[in-house]
């Protein structure tokens, strides 16, 4: 009975959404027009960065991406708060069985190159697809990779906040610069530099680089926390 | 009645809202605490997906300046839904890692994960 409600629901919902979208059109000029053309043309002339998508994300949206980053710092607070247990004994992990000599050489010959392709990736997060949260997100699963692997490989927790915190620190105190020299919160302070080349778009290197450490960091204490949980 | 008729449009749209509507029929009429969790992050790929098909511009290139591209702005896509999309994907990983930490905690404190042998949250 109650699935028979929920799927009568879902279909008149659904053919609603499909109605309104189907209105809207696939693929045609359908948004205020000046919006787009302002953000395309002010992030390739004032601030020389080629990823349009990173200077909105970082830049023009920079708060919102404080807001996000703060979002992903609760969520790891949060599951550390919830899956806290007074006994922890690492080692023990019940859940996991032993890998085997081949998984243990190829994860150890893999994580350096996955550290690396992290860090390329949030390094050019201004000029090709990728940032800091991708980058980030990579290097954490590079810690997975060991975490599954070796049972007995931990992650120091104090170097894992000590991290975070300094990148967040430096991602707040970025935008404070910003503000007491600009005027206005995140506002560029650095040279723009050329476009296309490593050097650019002023600070939106830097805080892609910090936002990078932030999500490795937050990631690896997530993954760490739950895999540590046995019972 | 010309509108039903495009293909593309039928299969974009199509399927992202079908993504939402399992999501929440999974979040809906499933018993398990880890398929309702499921659902929900199913119902969040459906939105981000509906949300970078309405940026699609048709014909259109990514909306970076690579070198070769520094002309192509009028053909750019939207990039606008895609930043909203990358600050959704976070929020959403963030939703779905405190509610599987939730769901372990109502698992060590009832023994099971059936929201039907859980008494206390019957509806």
């Amino acid at each position: 009975m109650k699935k028979v409600i929920v799927l009568i629901s879902l279909g008149i919902l659904g053919f609603y959404l499909i109605d309104i979208f189907l209105g809207i059109g696939f693929g045609v000029q359908h948004f205020t027009a000046g919006v787009k053309d302002l953000y395309l043309s002010n992030s390739k002339d004032t601030l020389k960065v080629s990823n349009v998508v990173t200077a909105i994300v970082v830049n023009f949206r920079g708060f919102d991406t404080l807001g996000e980053v703060t979002v992903l710092f609760l969520a790891s607070t949060a599951l550390g708060g919830i899956l806290y247990k007074k006994r922890h004994h690492v080692g023990e992990r019940s859940v996991l069985f032993p890998a085997s000599r081949v998984v243990m050489s190829g994860a150890k010959l893999l994580f350096p190159s996955i550290v690396l392709l992290g860090a390329y990736v949030f390094i050019h997060g201004h000029l090709s697809p990728g940032g800091g949260f991708q980058g980030g997100t990579i290097i954490a699963t590079g810690f997975l990779l060991m975490l599954l692997t070796y049972r007995n490989y931990s992650v120091s927790h104090n170097r894992l906040v000590y991290f975070e915190s300094l990148a967040g620190i430096l991602f707040v105190s970025i935008g404070l610069v910003g503000y007491f020299s600009k005027g206005s919160f995140l506002e560029n302070v650095l040279p723009v530099g050329n476009m296309n080349e490593l050097f650019s778009g002023g600070v939106i290197g830097i805080i892609y680089i910090a936002v990078g450490f932030k999500v490795a960091a937050e990631l690896t204490g997530i993954i760490y926390t739950v895999l540590h949980e046995k019972d | 009645m010309e509108k039903y008729l495009n293909i593309l449009n039928i299969a974009i749209y199509g399927s992202a809202v079908l993504l939402m509507l399992i999501g929440l029929y999974g979040a809906l009429t499933k018993k398990s605490l880890i398929k309702i969790v499921l659902g929900l992050s199913i119902l969040d790929s459906g939105v981000h997906l509906l949300m970078i098909a309405i940026g699609y511009l048709k014909d259109g290139t990514a909306p970076i300046f690579s070198p070769g591209n520094e002309d192509k702005m009028n053909i750019m896509v939207d990039p606008i839904p895609q930043a909203l999309v990358l600050t959704a994907i976070v929020i959403g990983f963030g939703v779905t890692a405190v509610a599987l930490s939730l769901v372990i905690r109502l698992y060590r404190h009832h023994n099971t994960l059936r929201i039907d042998e859980i008494k206390k949250l019957k509806w």
